[in-house]
């Protein structure tokens, strides 16, 4: 990618976003608007290099707040900075730098991995026979074979078709990615798998991630800084250890959660996905 | 990289996507052209009803009309439903969030479906002349395909405002972009003069591109017009495209802005 970034620059800066939404509905004879505060006055400066994650219990604005910074909602308040350029202003050059693995493997189906890739590589200006080349390595890197490049998306697991989307985010040498629950739903071996890849990735790829989790263990391993999430605001943003020993009561990660949200996240998962 | 570079890199990624969408789709591909195929030859042969001095002049007006309506068709269609398309597949918030002039990613979609759309037009064609054994070689071909290039232009623009209506409605955007689709088969004289139809429905004809499409083509096609005497109405259509494609361009970049703001992009709105 192109883009130039500065040295010094914070990876991400929000200053008191927020987003609502308003939802009509026909009930017989009148509408009905349902308004939902979806993230409120969130503040937020991610260092490079480091991995954020977001904890939250289901509809608490986790995704909102990653498809803001993806350039695909615009915030009704505040500002959203990646590596100093507004997402708003600067909408493309963002886009050179980011790139985003959501929860649902947005792919078309009947595609084969192959042409997934190949139409995904080409959106970003990598050519098709560097983007095949890596794809190769990093899936096989993900435990994926080879010969499951050319099967039908909609003949692959989950585990493998998540594997796949975060195959196609790394083929455009991402600087910022944006992992929204990459591994919900996937089986432990995939999960670690997942896991060690996006350790590799900051290390290797001088990449900045936040991801979105509902897995403590999975918090805890990959997170530099953790911020909890709860009706739109951040109700902490610290190390797993410092909330653990604020929050935690020598109990771990999710008593602290639980302390803080009120929410229990045993369901919070099986919802996802 | 050059930005063209790129941008050409991602228009021709749109296209080969599309294109292995066909192959995968290959069966209903199949279906669609035999129907088609069976739909314009039904029509043709009406023509073949009326008393013999008739016939062969009436059987081209038809096949004219429909050869025309089915590329114009699929043009607006594809253009039309590429939102659709992608939010029902779940990848338009994928498509939409690469670094690509969204210009980029409408003209890949628009130069799939012209060439998508000339493709299953001419095996009709095709089909339809051995078929009736009709004598076309007074024909001004060249004249026909540049009303054909001309009339492709207003066209993708109406596609682009057609496109339009998923991003605005998530359930019934698609709905509505059928009901454009029937009113324009309906006004524009795809099987009978526009003549015809009731005063108050007539003025509706006027605003159809494919009105002068069809008229242009069948004075080139039946009356074996030389191109000098099509010049006019290519003209005409080709200054509508250049009108109706940057206007259609600015509503799909309103729309699309608009369900940024309100969080209509993903899938289920």
């Amino acid at each position: 990618m192109d883009s130039k970034i500065s040295e010094g620059v914070s990876a991400i800066e929000c200053h008191g976003v927020g987003k609502t939404f308003k939802v009509v509905q026909r009930n017989k004879w009148h509408r009905v608007a349902t308004i939902t505060h979806a993230v409120k006055g969130i503040d937020l400066v991610l260092p490079r290099h480091q991995i954020l994650g977001v904890l939250g219990p289901n509809g608490s604005g986790k995704s909102t707040l990653i498809r803001m910074m993806a350039t695909l909602l615009i915030p009704d308040e505040g500002t959203i900075q990646v590596f100093g350029l507004d997402v708003l202003a600067h909408r493309m050059k963002v886009r050179r730098l980011i790139n985003r693995v959501s929860v649902e493997a947005s792919f078309f189906k009947k595609l084969t991995a192959r042409e997934n890739l190949a139409y995904a590589a080409g959106l970003y200006g990598v050519p098709n026979y560097q983007a095949q080349k890596d794809a190769t390595r990093i899936l096989e890197r993900l435990g994926l074979a080879r010969e499951k490049l050319v099967v039908p998306l909609e003949n692959l697991s989950r585990g493998q078709q998540q594997k796949i989307a975060i195959a196609r985010a790394l083929l455009t040498s991402p600087t910022l990615m944006l992992l929204d629950e990459p591994t919900t739903g996937l089986d432990p071996t995939s999960r670690r798998e997942v896991q060690d890849f996006v350790l590799q990735v900051r290390q290797e790829h001088d990449a900045t991630i936040l991801i979105t989790t509902h897995d403590m263990p999975e918090a805890e391993r990959l997170c530099d800084q953790i911020a909890i999430i709860d009706e739109g605001r951040f109700v902490a943003y610290a190390s797993p250890e410092e909330l653990v020993k604020k929050w935690g009561e020598g109990q771990g990660l999710e008593h602290a959660f639980f302390r803080l949200t009120g929410h229990n996240l045993d369901n919070q998962e099986q919802e996802s996905s | 990289m050059i930005a063209v570079e790129r941008e050409a890199r991602a228009l021709g990624s749109i296209v080969r996507r599309n294109f292995h969408l066909i192959r995968r789709y290959a069966g209903w591909e199949v279906v669609f052209l035999f129907y088609n195929v069976i739909n314009t030859l039904t029509i043709g042969l009406i023509g073949l009803s009326l008393p013999p001095g008739q016939r062969a002049h009436t059987v081209v007006f038809l096949a004219i009309g429909a050869l025309l309506w089915n590329f114009l068709s699929i043009l607006f269609q594809e253009i039309s439903n590429a939102v659709s398309w992608e939010r029902w597949e779940g990848t338009i918030e994928y498509s939409f969030m690469a670094p690509i002039h969204r210009l980029t990613y409408l003209m890949g979609v628009c130069l799939y479906a012209v060439i998508y759309g000339l493709v299953r037009t001419v095996v009709i064609l095709i089909v339809v002349m051995l078929f009736f054994h009709v004598s076309i070689q007074r024909a001004d071909w060249i004249g026909a395909l540049v009303v054909l290039t001309a009339s492709a232009l207003p066209f993708i623009g109406l596609g682009l405002m057609g496109a339009v209506l998923p991003l605005l409605s998530t359930e019934r955007g698609a709905q509505a972009t059928q009901i454009i689709q029937g009113v324009l088969l309906l006004v524009s004289g795809v099987y009978y003069p526009v003549s015809v139809l009731p005063g108050w429905l007539r003025w509706m004809s006027y605003g159809s591109p494919a009105t002068y499409t069809l008229q242009a083509s069948r004075q080139a096609i039946l009356g074996g017009r030389a191109l000098s005497s099509l010049v006019g109405i290519s003209l005409e259509l080709f200054l509508s495209g250049f009108i109706l494609v940057p206007i259609g361009l600015f509503i799909f970049q309103t729309a699309e802005r608009w369900a940024m703001h309100r969080g209509t992009l993903k899938r289920n709105g």
